[in-house]
């Protein structure tokens, strides 16, 4: 009996420390995130400043909302290189707009529009090039990666055809248009926090909202999972997966307009690689790049990994090319730790049935 | 020659036995696949593994040739004990494997795979002519003729069965796991696979060899072995069993009819369908103007050779094929040129014949797939948002009148047996509130058990005033279950029978017409 007892209480312990085991490999991209703000924190005291963590938190941002927009694209089983370039685009499109109007030589007159319609010009610009992503994979059957390939470099070319590869500098507007509110949108702060990680926030919330509880956000799981099963399911597939591209548009003109504010000018060249740091984002995060695995909440905390991990680096002085490797191996290591994982839950399902 | 004797978990060493496991158990996240198998495989024999899907037919299978490791146990191979640590291991010790899944490079020609990571080289050149010579030499052994540089996506499954073997033979088998190697199979390959069975028994190679068809395992078997619930049950020479033995060993209980089929009354018609047409590419007709009708609250039975268009049918009803044309109307509706989602909503839904291919997300919980294709039956009144609890009613309701074996719906969806996965498909399209079920072999690959619980589904639903429409190669389920059966051959109709007029004999007659036998045998 006693023998029994002691062989169970052993076993016991040691479900325990698998359980803690596999808590920490699930949580592994919080556990990293922590990780690495503690280790900032102790070498350089003012790195958890509120101050600091308000810009650190700007910075992610912007990488955070091209990530929402990727991970609906990732879920979906494709992938998105052109955002990077439709952020350039926009910014573009909406320094245009503000600077020069639109010129409607037919009737010899320059509208300048307001400053909401400019941002609402340029969203609808990026959902537009996320559309004809979407069209030519789903119409042509194009591979994802080829179609917004071909984007990648459409999009960069229109944005330097903009204005022949000049930058559009000092978008503050004029009174009598109506469009100064444009610097606001990236520079205005509500509870001294600023504009983009609001929108951060809601795009967020938002975004985890339709993954979890709207029957698209299941489509674009079951799309990526199994499309011939979502399709005999009724699933309009095609329908969903053009829809897909074009949030990953939304999102990066909502980039887009955010850096040009921000900046106050609009450079050709804005964006250039951003969808790298994007799918390295969602990636960290424990999304599937085979499609029909994966969730906001880590893409989010993938984001803020990259986001303190390159601050800090520059915090410490760490040359731009040892951050690079930095970077390259955190994000390997994620995808190998999030292999583990999964060997490791199916063991301790097993141990669990060999108790029962 | 006689047969040796069978003793059932003896631990001495037998006589004529080849390989024995003592005390295998296996445990997967979710079940005890195999609980102390003590098996017996015996020399030069055909032996036949039954048992009902989740059995752990497989699962012992696999363990032996090395793609999974056994939890305790030991395997011993002529009396020394061998650890199969993976397929490479196996090949060493002769033990080789034909999936149900054929796992040949359908962009290669048969030579290459044949000898594929094994290639014959020649001052680390591949020596092309050895390789296909030798290739020809296998197939030929095998009694066929197929050049051996041919693509093997130009090959007919049954041809690509022979690939297989004359693989594992090339790699001097002398265990050979067939895993339901007929399942894919029409009745004449069936015949030819049975053929060079034989052959490689005569030639000294033990086989052993997994089946759902029960009748195929008692003509070929010579000794079989009965799996229930990770057990051995029962071991016995096939020559003193018959199926009703075999079926009370699988199911644990005397299942004294298989098909229960209660008289009901049928309605007015449900679904009509005129000229459904699918041209093939490159001239012909998958499916040849097919005209029917299917009526409330009958079983309309389709049966044919694989390749009829059967399938293919119902995926046109489905509207999955938009080459496809034809007039369809479901109760006076004409739905003939809707996409799937429309033909869904207006009452008709498919149950795919492949259900991880076609039927599944995989990498989605069994609650998930359960609600996939009706997922706007659980919004709120805004229809904005799906709502938690009705999504939960929804799984728990059809949990229980399906009687799936689930822990917890929140499960992914692999971890259930064949046959709970098939329900869950079938748990699927009953949600989207059909009229019409269509359902592409529903019993395919799943055990007697479930079979039965299928059947029982059906008549419900039929009784219930649904039309169903049912797919089926296994005559005596067809028979068994349908109020009428049409019979297809070459994408045309070419019978149809009511449940009274119909014998196996028509049904096969009319399955074979157009259809030149005489080329069935040789690619």
């Amino acid at each position: 009996m006693s023998e029994g007892k002691a062989t169970k209480t052993k076993r016991l312990q040691y479900i325990t420390r698998t359980d803690i085991l596999q808590l920490l490999l699930r949580g592994r991209v919080f556990l990293a995130l922590i990780i690495v703000i503690t280790v900032f924190t102790l070498v350089s005291p003012g790195f958890l400043s509120i101050a600091n963590i308000i810009i650190m938190s700007k910075h992610v941002a912007i990488n955070a909302l091209l990530a929402i927009g990727m991970t609906f694209v990732i879920l979906s089983g494709g992938i998105d290189l052109s955002v990077g370039s439709i952020v350039g685009l926009s910014a573009m499109i909406a320094g245009g707009l503000i600077n020069e109007g639109i010129q409607l030589n037919q009737f010899g007159v320059i509208v300048f529009p307001h400053t909401w319609m400019v941002i609402v010009i340029t969203m609808l610009v990026g959902i537009l090039m996320g559309a004809i992503n979407g069209l030519v994979i789903t119409r042509y059957k194009v591979a994802p990666f080829i179609a917004t390939l071909g984007m990648l470099y459409i999009a960069r070319g229109f944005a330097g055809l903009r204005n022949n590869g000049y930058t559009f500098s000092n978008l503050i507007g004029k009174p009598e248009f109506g469009n100064t509110a444009f610097e606001r949108l990236g520079a205005s702060s509500l509870f001294s926090i600023n504009s983009s990680i609001w929108i951060m926030v809601v795009f967020a919330l938002v975004a985890y909202f339709v993954t979890t509880r709207l029957p698209f956000g299941r489509h674009v799981f079951a799309l990526g999972g199994n499309r011939r099963a979502a399709e005999l399911s009724g699933v309009r597939t095609n329908q969903t997966e053009t829809i897909v591209y074009m949030i990953s548009g939304f999102c990066s003109a909502m980039v887009g307009l955010i850096i040009a504010s921000q900046l106050v000018a609009a450079h050709p060249a804005t964006g250039t690689a951003f969808e790298l740091t994007a799918i390295a984002a969602v990636v960290l995060g424990g999304t599937s790049l085979m499609g029909g695995r994966g969730s906001i909440g880590g893409t989010i905390i993938g984001a803020f990994v990259i986001g303190v991990l390159s601050d800090g680096l520059v915090i410490l002085g760490f040359s731009s090319f040892l951050q690079n490797v930095i970077k390259g191996i955190v994000i390997v290591a994620a995808v190998v730790i999030d292999q583990i994982q999964i060997r490791m839950q199916e063991r301790i399902a097993l141990q669990r049935q060999e108790l029962k | 020659m006689n047969k040796p004797a069978i003793v059932s978990n003896s631990s001495g060493p037998d006589t004529g036995v080849i390989l024995r496991t003592e005390n295998i158990t296996k445990v997967f996240p979710g079940t005890v696949a195999l609980d102390q198998v003590n098996y017996n495989i015996y020399q030069g024999k055909i032996n036949v593994l039954v048992g009902e899907n989740g059995a752990g037919k497989s699962t012992l299978m696999k363990i032996l040739v090395g793609n999974e490791q056994s939890t305790k146990g030991r395997v011993i191979l002529e009396g020394e004990e061998i650890h199969v640590r993976s397929p490479q291991d196996a090949m060493r010790y002769g033990i080789g494997i034909i999936y149900q899944e054929l796992d040949l490079c359908p962009n290669m020609s048969i030579a290459e795979n044949i000898f594929l990571a094994r290639e014959v080289v020649h001052r680390g050149i591949i020596d092309k002519r050895t390789q296909q010579q030798r290739t020809s030499e296998l197939i030929q052994r095998l009694e066929h003729q197929i050049d051996p540089n041919t693509l093997v996506s130009d090959l007919r499954i049954g041809a690509q069965q022979i690939v297989i073997i004359a693989k594992a033979l090339a790699q001097d088998t002398r265990i050979l796991v067939m895993d339901e190697p007929t399942s894919a199979l029409s009745t004449t390959e069936v015949e030819v696979l049975f053929r060079v069975i034989y052959e490689l028994k005569s030639h000294g190679i033990t086989i052993v060899y997994i089946s759902h068809k029960l009748d195929e395992v008692l003509q070929i078997g010579d000794c079989i072995t009965v799996l229930r619930d990770g057990r051995v049950v029962a071991e016995e020479v096939v020559k003193n069993v018959d199926i009703h033995w075999v079926i009370e060993k699988m199911i644990g209980r005397k299942l004294e009819t298989l098909f229960t089929r209660k008289r009901h009354e049928i309605g007015k018609v449900l679904l009509r369908v005129e000229d459904i047409t699918l041209p093939r590419v490159g001239g012909g007709y998958v499916i040849n103007h097919a005209s029917f009708e299917l009526h409330k609250g009958e079983v309309l039975g389709i049966y044919g050779m694989k390749g009829a268009g059967r399938s293919e049918m119902l995926e046109c009803l489905a509207g999955t094929n938009p080459r496809a044309t034809g007039k369809i109307w479901l109760g006076g509706q004409d739905i003939g040129g809707n996409t799937t989602l429309k033909r869904i909503q207006a009452g008709l839904v498919l149950v795919p014949e492949d259900r991880q291919r076609d039927g599944l997300v995989l990498t989605l919980s069994v609650a998930h797939n359960i609600l996939l294709a009706s997922l706007k039956k659980y919004l709120d009144r805004l229809r904005l948002y799906l709502v938690r609890k009705k999504e939960k009613k929804a799984v728990n309701t059809s949990i229980k009148e399906l009687s799936i074996r689930v822990a917890d719906p929140r499960n992914l969806i692999v971890s259930l047996s064949g046959g709970n996965q098939q329900k869950v498909v079938v748990a699927k399209g009953l949600l989207t509130s059909p009229k019409v079920l269509m359902l592409d072999e529903p019993t395919r690959g799943i055990d007697v058990g479930a079979k039965h619980e299928v059947f029982e589904i059906m008549e419900s639903l039929a009784a219930q005033g649904y039309g169903i429409l049912f797919v089926s190669s296994e005559l005596k389920e067809i028979l068994a279950m349908s109020d009428r059966i049409l019979v297809m051959s070459k994408g045309t109709i070419t019978g149809e029978f009511t449940r009274e007029e119909a014998t196996e004999a028509k049904l096969i007659n009319a399955s074979i017409v157009g259809n030149g036998l005489a080329n069935e045998d040789k690619q």
